[in-house]
């Protein structure tokens, strides 16, 4: 299958500061991609890049076949793009900025459009300047996704929407995904958003992907966490790789353990003699908020594997 | 007074966000009338060669429109008078300065974020007004001590300097009340300007129709805030009483905003918005078509203004004749300068290259919609459609290149149209005006063609284009006095247009300002194809 978006190596400079920093991303054609990371990662930057809005001073990019900075205006009609904040025209109505912009864009469809407005509860006669951010937010993801388009870049899609607009959104997302025609590329920073609604995410800090991967994948990389009442004393528990955290008091034992390191541990516990057992099971979570805690260096894992 | 509780942080706020900008108009517009003693004892030494000048300036109308009224004939008259035109400057600024902190920060949602903490009701508006008021008394006494320093009298220079700074404070009161008024900071914005226009054609026409014999208009006078600073004579009667009008349009207004504020909610206008339609026309479908929506506001209102002037000016212009028939002694001044009909012609010609320089202010503040497009984030979405950079800034340019040509061929007519019911030839009168209306638009192209330039090559820097205006204005109104050079003139654009009606026609210079406008525009558009687009 081929790409919808490959970017090679990219970086992006702003002065001393380096938003982009060799960062590699690729979408496959008709999956919901998610791209997750802190605030400032450079999720708003890539996609501007690959919006053709800045160039990059190193790297390449690949957008539906084409060169984002070179074709940007070809490639601009097959693909739409809701930004992170939506800023609108004060005296225009929200009903006449979706329409310009689907127009602009090469069509929109109309059944679609009132389909849209119904769902997300959008009275799209107010002018820009009365509606809330979060109703600013519905004008710009019912413009996009009443069009007729390939690719959908969304920015942070569902801040300042409400829990049930965000349930609109995830419909009209699994909906999308269904029909498997159009690609998404979905920023986050919200991990249950990415995992109710992507096929495979890429994790960026930094202006770096530092994970990328399906779900299965990613999950692969957390731990399982383990509480176990014995029989007797595990003692060869904490000799064992892939364990971290172990507290042990009163017969009772507590700690975290690799997928990995699964079968082992198992085998340790058993011999002990379990009386009951509780596993909790592994969550992107715990991964997200690694790569989120800057106080830690990028390369914290591994000497932690290792412990 | 819980009401204004924390007026004193905000007031701070004000002067940190300010630290640069309110300095520098105040020092400006202080100092410049200081520069004039210098020059206007340079060019008149003598008091027989300052009562010359002044006996044919006081009878000038296209003097009197712009500066105001000359009574007498002392160096601190002359030089109060040639500052004339500050006060309109002075209230322009009072204005932004009050509206920037009162409704922008009201509709960017800054106000509610302190209106959160231990603020008042009416804190918001009290700094701002304080701080305006502040602002223009100082610049008040700036100008005053300077006058002093120069040696003119004490009195005199106080009532020059009180003058100003009251004409800044009725104009930020009226911005107060106007801050008040609707929810968009540019509506706000355009209600203030509009009265400060107004007010000034008021007083344009009230001191023309007072150099006329029967001068049945001279009233209009002082209805003008602007009036009735001219009307404390500074260094003549130095008439304080004018000032005591001032003071009680500012206690009203300022009431009058206090009230307004307290019966409104945070981010509401006293206008109700309306609702739009739910879908668009269906020619709302290209860059074009947007550009129009954001520009035909902007347009319609600089056409009726000037439109408006145009009307005045052209009325006025069969007057001057009649000024100098009575006079034998200026009538044989004026017969060596081309008789009457020279001096009509001379006097629209002026006007129309006012009218040109004024233009170029439209031209450039709609080519800086661009850039507010761009920094507000709008200009994202659109972009992000299947329209392309050029494409995008063509749509905003064609409204700020084609839009001074509206506006001026609007003003020629309507000058020529006038003037020509009022000597009954509307025939000849209408081509000749307009012809003087329409060679201004190269020079103003040239001027919003560099801010093409600024804004793709220096987007952050983009209000720099309003810089050579700011010199071709210097020019323009005070550069032969200033005895500037005249290669350092030829700077300024407009100093090559032919000067109709009257003067020569030369083809040369229009076609080269045009070449040069066009060459700076590409380069502009050039640049904007190569840069980022950022957001800041």
């Amino acid at each position: 299958m081929t790409d919808a978006i490959s970017a090679a190596g990219l970086v992006k400079t702003f002065g001393p500061t380096r938003a982009l920093d060799g960062l590699d991303l690729a979408v496959q054609t008709g999956e919901v991609h998610g791209f997750l990371g802190p605030n400032g990662a450079g999720k708003s930057t890539t996609i501007r890049v690959l919006l053709g809005m800045m160039r990059v001073d190193a790297g390449t990019a690949r957008l539906l076949g084409g060169d984002p900075w070179a074709d940007a205006t070809a490639l601009h009609r097959r693909l739409a793009y809701v930004p992170g904040d939506v800023t609108l025209w004060p005296n225009l109505s929200g009903g006449e900025v979706i329409d310009l912009l689907g127009r602009m864009r090469g069509g929109l469809d109309k059944r679609r459009r009132a389909d849209l407005l119904e769902r997300f509860d959008l009275d799209p006669r107010k002018k820009g300047r009365a509606y809330s951010k979060g109703n600013r937010q519905k004008v710009a993801l019912v413009a996009a996704l009443a069009s007729d388009v390939e690719l959908l870049l969304l920015d942070e899609p569902t801040s300042g929407l409400d829990p049930l607009m965000e349930e609109a959104f995830r419909e009209c997302i699994r909906e999308e995904r269904r029909r498997g025609d159009r690609t998404v590329l979905l920023s986050s920073h919200i991990l249950s958003e990415v995992e109710a609604l992507c096929d495979r995410l890429t994790i960026i800090r930094d202006g770096r992907a530092v994970e990328t991967g399906t779900l299965a994948d990613l999950r692969h990389l957390t731990r399982t966490s383990i509480q176990a009442e014995l029989a007797a004393p595990a003692n060869g528990l904490a000799a064992l790789p892939g364990v971290h955290d172990l507290l042990a008091e009163n017969g009772t034992v507590r700690f975290d353990v690799e997928t990995a390191a699964l079968d082992p541990v198992l085998r340790e516990l058993a011999a002990a003699g379990v009386r009951s057992l509780v596993s909790r099971p592994p969550t992107l979570e715990e991964l997200f908020l690694r790569h989120y805690d800057r106080t830690g260096a990028a390369g914290e894992k591994e000497p932690e594997v290792s412990r | 007074m819980k009401e204004l509780t924390g007026t004193g942080k905000l007031i701070r706020l004000i002067l940190r966000r300010d630290r640069w900008l309110m300095p520098l108009w105040v020092l400006f517009l202080g100092l410049v009338p200081i520069s004039y003693v210098a020059t206007i004892n340079e060019l008149f030494p003598t008091a027989a060669g300052r009562q010359e000048y002044a006996g044919a300036s006081a009878h000038n109308a296209g003097f009197v429109a712009l500066y105001g009224p000359l009574s007498g004939s002392s160096l601190g008259e002359l030089v109060a008078w040639r500052a004339g035109f500050l006060p309109v400057m002075i209230g322009l600024f009072s204005i932004l300065t009050v509206i920037r902190h009162t409704r922008t920060e009201e509709e960017a949602g800054r106000r509610e974020l302190l209106g959160a903490t231990v603020t008042g009701r009416h804190a918001g508006l009290a700094a701002a007004l304080i701080t305006t008021l502040a602002a223009n008394a100082v610049l008040g006494a700036i100008l005053a001590a300077g006058m002093i320093g120069q040696g003119l009298p004490t009195a005199g220079s106080w009532a020059l300097g009180a003058g100003f700074a009251s004409t800044g404070w009725v104009f930020a009161a009226t911005a107060a009340v106007a801050a008040q008024l609707t929810s968009g900071a540019g509506s706000a914005r355009g209600i203030a300007i509009t009265i400060l226009g107004t007010a000034y054609a008021l007083r344009v026409a009230g001191d023309i129709s007072d150099l006329s014999a029967s001068g049945t208009l001279s009233w209009l006078s002082w209805l003008s805030p602007i009036g009735w600073a001219h009307r404390m004579y500074p260094y003549g009667q130095d008439e304080w009483w004018p000032l005591a009008l001032a003071v009680g349009v500012i206690v009203v207004l300022t009431t009058a905003a206090v009230a307004l504020s307290a019966r409104r909610d945070i981010g509401a206008g006293l206008l109700p918005p309306r609702l739009g339609p739910a879908t668009a026309a269906p020619g709302l479908r290209s860059p074009l078509a947007l550009a129009w929506r954001l520009h035909r506001g902007l347009l319609a209102g600089w056409t009726a203004g000037f439109v408006a002037l145009a009307v005045v000016m052209g009325y006025l212009a069969a007057g001057i004749g009649d000024l100098v028939r009575d006079n034998k002694e200026m009538m044989d001044i004026f017969a060596r300068l081309g008789g009457v009909e020279g001096l009509i012609d001379n006097y629209l010609a002026g006007t129309l290259g006012l009218f040109g320089l004024v233009a170029s202010a439209y031209a450039i503040q709609a080519t800086l919609r661009l850039r507010e497009e761009e920094t507000s984030g709008r200009a994202e979405p659109v972009l992000g459609t299947a329209i392309g950079r050029i494409r995008w800034a063509g749509s905003h340019l064609a409204f700020s290149l084609l839009g001074p040509a509206v506006v001026l061929a609007a003003a020629g007519l309507a000058m020529g149209l006038t003037h020509g019911l009022n000597t009954g030839d509307v025939g000849r009168e209408v081509p000749r005006v307009l012809a003087g209306a329409m060679v201004q638009l190269p020079a103003v192209w040239v001027l919003a063609a560099i801010t093409v330039l600024l804004f793709g090559a220096l987007p952050r820097l983009a209000a720099i284009g309003w810089g050579p205006l700011v010199i071709c204005l210097l020019f323009g109104l005070v550069g032969t006095a200033m005895g500037l050079d005249q290669r350092v003139l030829d700077i300024s654009p407009f100093t090559h247009l032919p000067r109709l009606p009257g003067g020569e026609f030369g083809v040369a210079p229009l076609v080269w300002l045009v070449a040069i406008a066009a060459g700076v525009t590409a380069a502009g558009l050039t640049t904007l194809r190569r840069r980022d687009l950022p957001t800041t």
